[in-house]
């Protein structure tokens, strides 16, 4: 027995202990699992031992291993056999360990009931302490209901260190075990009196948090909390008193009137003592009705304090209660929102949504534009527009007096960059153009002009989402195209070859809507004299509808083929020269009225119709019951007629899905219920499977025509006050007319709430009975088939590159400048050519396809590079697929999809008919381009175009905002080189040498004053080029600072250059 | 109720952590990589509160940490805690460290993390508050570890009385 004892300790002296083991993970960084796992083996001979020393040592390195993330349930009976030890010290390590790794379902915890209930007993108040420490970690029904009894007479303990754990873990025993509340509870109460101050606040911790649950039943424990609150000194348990009553005034109102001076009194207490910051959370408590002045004050003083997070979150819950006191913070609130901490600027953002009316609406709204220009992230930034769209329509739009501002706001919005929001914001252009009949025109003139810029908004992948904006501006412009001022050029713009592009619903929509326009341009047409007119749009329908017909995805295909075909017949009748229009346009006439949610409720039920009668005998019982038309006729009739349904166990429903299911897996006949539309349009070779990354356009898209919302809140001011001013004239009137009979009659005085009268009147249907729709939409209703794409765009992996070597590239590229040159077309490309719309004649001498590019570096990464390149086919064949290639080098590389080889070509995602043109934008870093074009039809000879591309110097640059003080403070920081140059003969306007600037080297704008602007840009590796452009008559002189004196001159040469050509 | 205790430093290595809920390990190993994702790209000087991360129970739970140096301690809790009360706990916590191992530094918590275990478990028992009177905290480990150190003192005691007779038994051997 001795050799034994002696033998097992000096082993001991050779295992490793904790201390060992992290030493020894620390010391193998490289192979940390490796080392790990041979620890783990050596712990699992020392558990084979009988030492239990041995053992605890074991259990207690598992324990460590247990934090890393190792699975260490394997050593659960190991551990219990350590807790079973008579030793403190391993006794801990054993409850220590279990404490970790227990949970319900380890099965070796029914085994530790006999040895908990030895140790809760035990004449050691650390065992017992230890015990209860670990139980209440892990304690299961089982054990509650075995040991409720050990526990509460442990609450009566002597010592007050049990007793205060027996209390506590009290609240684990009722969750898991809830027959032991009722005759535990005296004793619980009883311990609120208890002299020692921990255990009282013990015993208040576990009501509170049974209060919580159900505070009715705590409402007679109200006195009693009320004597320890204005007896108790120890802030933890005043703290949770003052929640408990916030939990029971709702239920007693009394008691609030009650609680209003002994609380004032504690807030001055705490107030003069140093735990000032106590404040916050005793007032958030409280939510009675006299107080709620006193309170704010408080509140208000708070933000002296730091803890300007605690007190929003105290206004949010005052606000529940008394919106009128918190909406006179409005400054303060409005300026958490500038504050740098996300965590209060969310805070913030909760409070303004119930602190608008009608008068400030757009003043907020306004101030929350300008946030959403300045935020960084796009997680604030949705959040912003989510607020700002929730604001704006909460309780049916009753703040918005100006629905032409709204809808500015709206189209405002859709530039926002990568949001995800263009579901929310395309729903919110569709409800009000519905709704607010006077507002269509302006609307439909609106999302004409949205549509016509499609590009910008479909121009990135970054910006997929907004592109479902593109579809409420289809259909608005389709369903009320008899507002529309030149409905042939948004005709036009619905059948550009791009649209092919956009998601399938989107396209669906406008195939759809394009056929209502036609219908109205037919029309307006017809009433010449001149019939050619009429004639040339129907040509463009069917010029342009076959691409369409082309469509993968079915909905699209399925109704241009339609349409075409109308088309087609119409144009037949238009050269025999019959007037069709009235008849084209009945196919889409009616109006689309709005519907109440519950309008189908009140739509009388025709005589003899019986609802709840079987159309059929209902089947025989011996049938699959699954399939029968349960769901039809959920509510009553199953459960009446056929009652077995309810006796149809779970489990047995269970089985027989699955084996449904199986059978429908073997049947070929049955189509599986998962793919969706949407799944159709995802697997169809779509653009999303190319790995397109699109040029960002940071510089701030103003497109002329599209509104500003400011104009309208001036603009809103004015009618306001003629509104005013009429009512005062009438009412002087009035009061003329009945001055003798009236006293004192109040001046309008200050505009009040109902004094604003709003500009349109919303159609607010809900519950009055609607006319019955006189047409069934014949378009995509915007509710029913509402199919959003919320899939994030996938996202490309991104292949690293050194920096050093782009910054070789870029040299070297500038070296040969001049070598470049286009191998197929022959004529001098430009450097940088614009984007389709500014896209500049190429001559080009044979026909094939053509291409020009614009390259830019990528904002989401530094070691890319986007170019956009055109292909535009010269030649008269169709060209119905294309392959896009790049030798990669060294140097530089094509982003290619996931999967695919270092030498695989990139399919370019359209189809070209002759004299057509569209954009493809690839993520590479590169070299030489291979274009590959299989000019199908009747030979499949594959044409091959080799082409250089040439990267300059501001290819490199990204155009990143700057705000003025950041930018004055880069300038002041010295650290940047300064370089200028002249410019002579510059003709062209100031705003447009800006613009030319921005667009072709990627700078943005700081600052203008007069004829003098500041201009920033970084380079993806960071160094900052500041310029300071000032323009005399036709002189234009350039004075550039960047930290990179190469790079500067570079761009300083380029900038040159492009003023020299012109 | 408190649900978790988190304790990481700069580079988010766990240091403690301590679940009153269960989780699987792996899940409780990105709980910690998510919690250290949302907490450390925070400045110094902006609030100690936010919402939970998406695995922990999202915005029904807040954190609330402070950062000492090269470690993050984080409460993850439910709204029946006071935010500002948890702050103050989470000092008296540090401060009780630093009693017991005399200017606590994060190799006590790496080397020690069984005894700030012991400490935590006198602070916080299931998820609820125990105590946040620092001395008495102090007190009670104190007096486990005396008793910690007197069975070790003991076991020490009686190898020696079995080693003693043995050395002549052996001495006559040589």
């Amino acid at each position: 027995m001795a050799l034994k004892i002696v033998k097992g300790s000096i082993d001991r002296m050779f295992d490793k202990n904790l201390q060992d083991l992290v030493r020894g993970i620390r010391n193998h960084k490289e192979d940390e699992a490796k080392y790990i796992s041979t620890c783990i083996d050596e712990i699992k001979q020392e558990l084979k031992q009988d030492n239990i020393a041995v053992k605890a040592n074991a259990v207690c390195k598992l324990t460590y291993l247990q934090m890393l993330g190792y699975d260490v349930s394997w050593a659960a009976f190991n551990i219990v056999e350590v807790m079973s030890s008579s030793k403190f010290t391993y006794k801990r390590i054993g409850y220590l360990a279990a404490s970790q790794c227990f949970h319900e379902s380890t099965d070796v915890i029914m085994l530790t009931t006999n040895q908990i209930r030895k140790d809760l007993s035990s004449p050691n108040q650390y065992d017992t302490g230890v015990a209860l420490t670990g139980l209440s970690c892990f304690v299961t029904p089982d054990l509650a209901r075995d040991l409720a009894n050990d526990i509460m007479t442990l609450m009566s303990h002597t010592k007050p260190y049990i007793r205060k754990k027996a209390v506590l873990i009290m609240y684990k025993v009722f969750l898991k075990y809830p027959e032991s509340l009722r005759p535990a509870f005296p004793r619980l109460k009883e311990k609120l009196e208890d002299p020692d101050p921990g255990v009282q606040s013990a015993a208040v911790n576990v009501i509170c948090e049974l209060a919580r649950r159900n505070p009715k039943n705590y409402l007679s424990l109200a006195p009693l909390f009320f004597k320890l609150m204005t007896s108790s000194t120890n802030n933890w348990v005043l703290i949770k008193i003052i929640k408990l009553f916030g939990a029971l005034t709702p239920l007693e109102p009394r008691l609030g009137k009650k609680l209003i001076e002994p609380l004032t009194n504690l807030i001055h207490r705490i107030m003069s003592a140093d735990r000032s910051v106590y404040i916050p959370f005793l007032v958030a408590r409280v939510r009675t009705k006299g107080e709620s002045m006193s309170v704010l004050k408080y509140v208000k003083a708070m933000f002296v304090f730091v803890v300007k997070y605690l007190g929003l979150l105290a206004m949010s819950k005052i606000l529940k209660t008394h919106p009128k006191s918190v909406q006179s913070h409005k400054d303060l609130i409005l300026q958490c929102l500038d504050d740098k901490d996300e965590s209060i600027r969310l805070r913030a953002l909760d409070l303004l949504y119930g602190m608008v009316s009608k008068k400030n609406l757009m003043e907020i709204v306004k101030k929350l534009m300008l946030h959403v220009d300045k935020a960084e992230g796009t997680t604030y930034r949705d959040e912003l527009l989510t607020k700002i769209i929730d604001i704006c329509s909460q309780s049916n739009y009753q703040y918005i007096t100006n629905f032409e501002w709204y809808i500015s706001i709206l189209v405002e919005l859709t530039r926002l960059e990568g949001t995800r929001h263009g579901h929310l914001i395309a729903s919110q252009m569709l409800d009000v153009a519905i709704r607010v009949k006077a507002i269509r025109v302006f609307a439909v003139a609106q999302m004409a002009t949205l549509l016509d810029n499609a590009h910008l908004l479909t121009g990135n992948v970054q910006r997929k989402g907004i592109c479902e904006v593109l579809y409420a501006a289809a259909w608005i412009c389709g369903e009320f195209s008899e507002h529309l001022d030149n409905p042939t050029q948004t005709l036009e713009a619905m059948l550009r070859p791009k649209v092919a592009t956009l998601p399938g619903h989107i396209q669906a929509v406008y195939v759809q809507n394009a056929a209502k326009l036609f219908a109205t341009v037919l029309k307006s047409q017809e009433g010449n004299t001149d019939s050619t007119a009429a004639q040339e749009t129907s040509q463009l329908m069917i010029d342009r509808l076959p691409l369409f017909v082309q469509s993968a995805n079915l909905e699209v295909q399925e109704r241009a083929s339609c349409i075409l075909q109308l088309v087609k017949y119409i144009q037949k009748l238009q050269q025999k020269d019959v007037e069709i229009a009235e008849e084209v346009i009945a196919l889409f006439a009616g109006e689309l009225n709005p519907v109440a949610p519950k309008a189908q409720k009140k739509v009388p039920v025709p005589e003899g119709l019986d609802l709840d009668a079987w159309i059929n005998e209902p089947p025989s019982e011996s049938e699959s019951e699954d399939e029968q038309p349960r769901a039809i006729f959920a509510k009553e009739e199953p459960k009446h007629s056929r009652p077995r349904h309810t006796e149809v166990d779970e489990k047995e429903l269970a089985k027989r899905r699955e084996a449904r299911k199986q059978e429908q897996a073997n049947n070929p006949f049955y189509i599986k219920s998962s793919p969706s539309s949407q799944k159709v349009y995802q697997e169809a070779p779509g653009v999303e499977h190319i790995p397109v990354v699109q040029i960002d356009l940071s510089v701030p898209l103003k497109v002329p025509g599209l509104p500003m919302s400011d104009q309208y809140v001036k603009l809103e001011e004015e009618r306001r006050q003629k509104d005013r001013a009429d009512k005062k004239k009438k009412e002087k009137k009035k009061r003329k007319e009945k001055r003798s009979g009236r006293g004192k009659r109040h001046d309008s005085g200050p505009e009040s709430e109902e004094d604003i009268t709003p500009a349109h009147m919303v159609d607010i249907v809900t519950e009055e009975m609607p006319e019955v729709p006189s047409r069934i939409s014949n378009t995509i209703s915007p509710s029913t088939l509402w199919v959003f794409d919320d899939k994030k765009s996938s996202k490309h992996k991104k292949k690293k590159q050194k920096k050093e070597k782009e910054e070789k590239e870029k040299k070297k590229k500038k070296k040969h400048h001049h070598h470049h040159h286009h191998s197929d077309g022959g004529g001098e490309e430009s450097v940088q050519n614009g984007t389709v719309e500014e896209e500049e004649p190429l001559p080009v001498s044979r026909d094939g396809p053509d291409q020009v590019n614009d390259i830019q570096g990528n904002l989401q990464d530094g070691s890319q590079v986007v170019v956009s390149v055109i292909f535009e086919n010269k030649c008269d064949s169709f060209l119905k697929s294309m392959e896009f290639n790049v030798l990669d080098s060294l140097n530089s590389k094509l982003q290619r999809p996931e999967g695919s080889g270092p030498h695989d070509g990139l399919t370019v995602p359209f189809q070209l008919p002759p004299g057509q043109s569209n954009v493809c934008l690839f993520v590479i870093h590169y070299l030489l381009f291979v274009v590959v074009f299989p000019q199908n039809e009747d030979s499949s000879t594959h044409e091959k175009l080799d082409f250089k591309l040439h990267f300059t110097c501001t290819s490199y640059l990204i155009s990143t905002p700057c705000y003025s003080d950041a930018f004055a403070k880069l300038l002041e920081s010295g650290d940047l080189k300064c370089s200028s140059v002249k410019l002579e003969g510059v003709v062209m306007p100031f705003h447009h040498l800006l613009a030319r600037i921005c667009f072709r080297h990627h700078f943005s704008v700081v600052e203008r004053i007069d004829s003098c602007a500041s201009m920033y840009s970084r380079s993806i590796q960071d160094h900052h080029v500041c310029l300071l452009v000032k323009t005399s008559g036709q002189t234009v002189s350039i004075d550039a600072k960047c930290d990179e004196p190469t790079l500067l001159g570079n761009v300083l040469d380029e900038i040159k250059q492009t003023f020299s050509q012109c | 109720m408190i649900k978790a205790i988190l304790i990481f430093n700069n580079h988010g290595k766990p240091r403690l952590i301590r679940f009153y809920q269960y989780f699987a390990e792996d899940m409780q190993q990105q709980i910690i990589r998510e919690t250290f994702h949302l907490v450390s790209k925070r400045d110094d000087n902006v609030c100690n509160f936010l919402e939970g991360g998406s695995l922990i129970g999202g915005s029904d739970y807040k954190l609330i940490y402070r950062h000492y140096a090269t470690l993050y301690f984080v409460f993850c809790v439910d709204s029946s805690e006071s935010e500002l009360g948890i702050l103050d706990l989470i000092q008296v916590f540090v401060e009780t460290l630093d009693k017991c191992f005399e200017n606590v530094c994060e190799l006590d918590l790496i080397f020690h993390m069984d005894k700030v275990h012991y400490i935590l478990q006198e602070v916080v028992m299931g998820g609820m508050v125990l105590e946040t009177n620092m001395n008495e905290i102090v007190a009670q480990v104190e007096v486990q570890n005396r008793m910690e150190k007197s069975e070790s003192h003991m076991e020490r005691m009686l190898l020696r009385r079995h080693l003693e007779p043995l050395s002549p038994h052996s001495h006559e051997l040589g």
